[in-house]
């Protein structure tokens, strides 16, 4: 049992991580991955709402025939995005206002979809939701270290505004590491995205080839 | 032999209704929880746009230059919507929001004019301008927005309004002509239909 669950996280962390190698969920990581503080809080929509399609995909799974998982699949995760959104729309508004237009991107992350599928369909409860939990973390520590990295080379700070996400006792969480008028603005151009990301995979290819 | 055939199409049937019912089950409940919390969810939502409105509105015009619901106090005279800001009763302003033509997108800007002819404000409220050039108009990058405050229209309407690269008095960006050309424009066209309208906006 303790093995079961030890791959598991293994495999959503890192063996099966689903930003660096299934390359699931490449929409959202592209096009919020602009700062570390936006990377951040994509990533803990994402792993929540994982979390608990995960979960409840798996406690649904013998009521949901095989003819019609998919539409059911999409009915559920997209249920939940919007009750995250309308939660969020409430209750962190500030947040919903840097996030919003991303929280509907969440429905297109197909690594949600691709976990339902592959493993909380044909899983029970608990194993699921700690499937969700792992690829969750796994997906937003790849997230935030690609925001982290193109926030640092487009604008030379770390964590700039991050009283949005957190609150006011954060408002001075931000390191300025250089001065610069512009920086690379590339990094913070969608083609940026994509060059970080691919170096990225090809750092961990190359430092951990299979 | 219609037994049979009963027999024979049930599973087939049973099945296709199954599959079908389970499937408008599963829509049913879900479309449920989604507008229970829709409606739990609603008046809040509705509170916090009121408050951001205000909020970006008084952003434009000091809190002690008007006493109306000024959110409330609407109206919308294509391409403007316009908040009339009054004091005791008398008109005091009028809070333009108007769309620009960016160099990557629509600027939507917020501008505030007195009733005696001058800018109170202007603010950025959403754009998608070039990350490190073109957004120097947004507040947060830099304070350049903030000196158009307190100029008078006139200023606005004579020749000498423009950037500088079109031989005008206001600062371009370093490597951005065109941002601020647009919001410097606008403003001159919003200026324009404030003063040819105010009778209109404030009757």
């Amino acid at each position: 049992m303790a093995t079961q669950y030890r791959d598991i996280i293994h495999n959503g962390l890192w063996k099966n991580n689903q930003a660096l190698v299934a390359l699931l969920g490449l929409c959202p990581l592209l096009a919020v991955s602009n700062t570390a503080i936006n990377a951040l809080g994509l990533g803990i929509a994402t792993t929540l709402t994982l979390i608990l399609s995960n979960g409840v995909i798996s406690i649904l799974r013998r009521f949901i025939l095989a003819e019609i998982r998919l539409p059911v699949f999409v009915l559920i995760i997209a249920g939940i995005v919007t009750l995250i959104e309308l939660m969020m729309h409430a209750w962190f508004y500030k947040l919903y206002t840097q996030l919003g237009i991303f929280i509907p991107l969440i429905v297109t992350n197909c690594a949600i979809i691709g976990r339902a599928e592959v493993f909380a369909s044909k899983n029970a409860f608990l194993p699921s939701v700690l499937d969700g939990l792992a690829m969750g973390v796994g997906f937003s520590a790849v997230l935030l270290l690609l925001g982290a990295l193109r926030e640092i080379l487009s604008a030379g700070t770390l964590f700039a505004y991050s009283d949005i996400l957190l609150g006011e006792f954060a408002a001075d969480w931000q390191i300025n590491l250089f001065e610069s008028d512009s920086g690379l603005l590339l990094a913070a151009l969608p083609a940026g995205a994509f060059i970080s990301l691919g170096l990225l995979i090809a750092l961990k290819n190359s430092l951990y080839p299979d | 032999m219609v037994s049979s055939l009963i027999f024979i199409a049930m599973p087939v049937a049973h099945s296709a209704f199954n599959t079908a019912f389970r499937l408008g089950l599963f829509s049913f409940l879900i479309i449920g929880l989604v507008s229970v919390m829709f409606h739990l969810t609603r008046e809040t939502i509705a509170e916090n746009e009121y408050q951001a409105l205000l909020s970006s509105l008084k952003a434009v015009i000091p809190a002690a230059k008007f006493d109306n619901d000024v959110v409330q106090d609407t109206l919308s005279l294509p391409p403007y919507s316009i908040y009339r800001a009054r004091y005791q009763g008398q008109p005091a302003a009028a809070l333009m929001i108007s769309t620009a033509q960016g160099y990557n997108g629509a600027i939507i800007i917020l501008t505030a004019y007195s009733i005696q002819e001058k800018i109170i404000g202007v603010r950025i409220l959403s754009h998608q301008e070039t990350p490190g050039l073109g957004d120097k108009i947004e507040l947060r990058k830099s304070d350049w927005i903030l000196g158009f405050k307190g100029l008078s229209l006139a200023d606005v309407m004579a020749n000498h309004w423009g950037v500088k690269r079109d031989g005008g008095d206001i600062d371009q960006f370093t490597g951005a002509t065109i941002t601020p050309r647009a919001v410097v424009s606008n403003i001159k066209q919003s200026a324009q239909f404030f003063l040819a309208h105010q009778r209109e906006i404030f009757q």
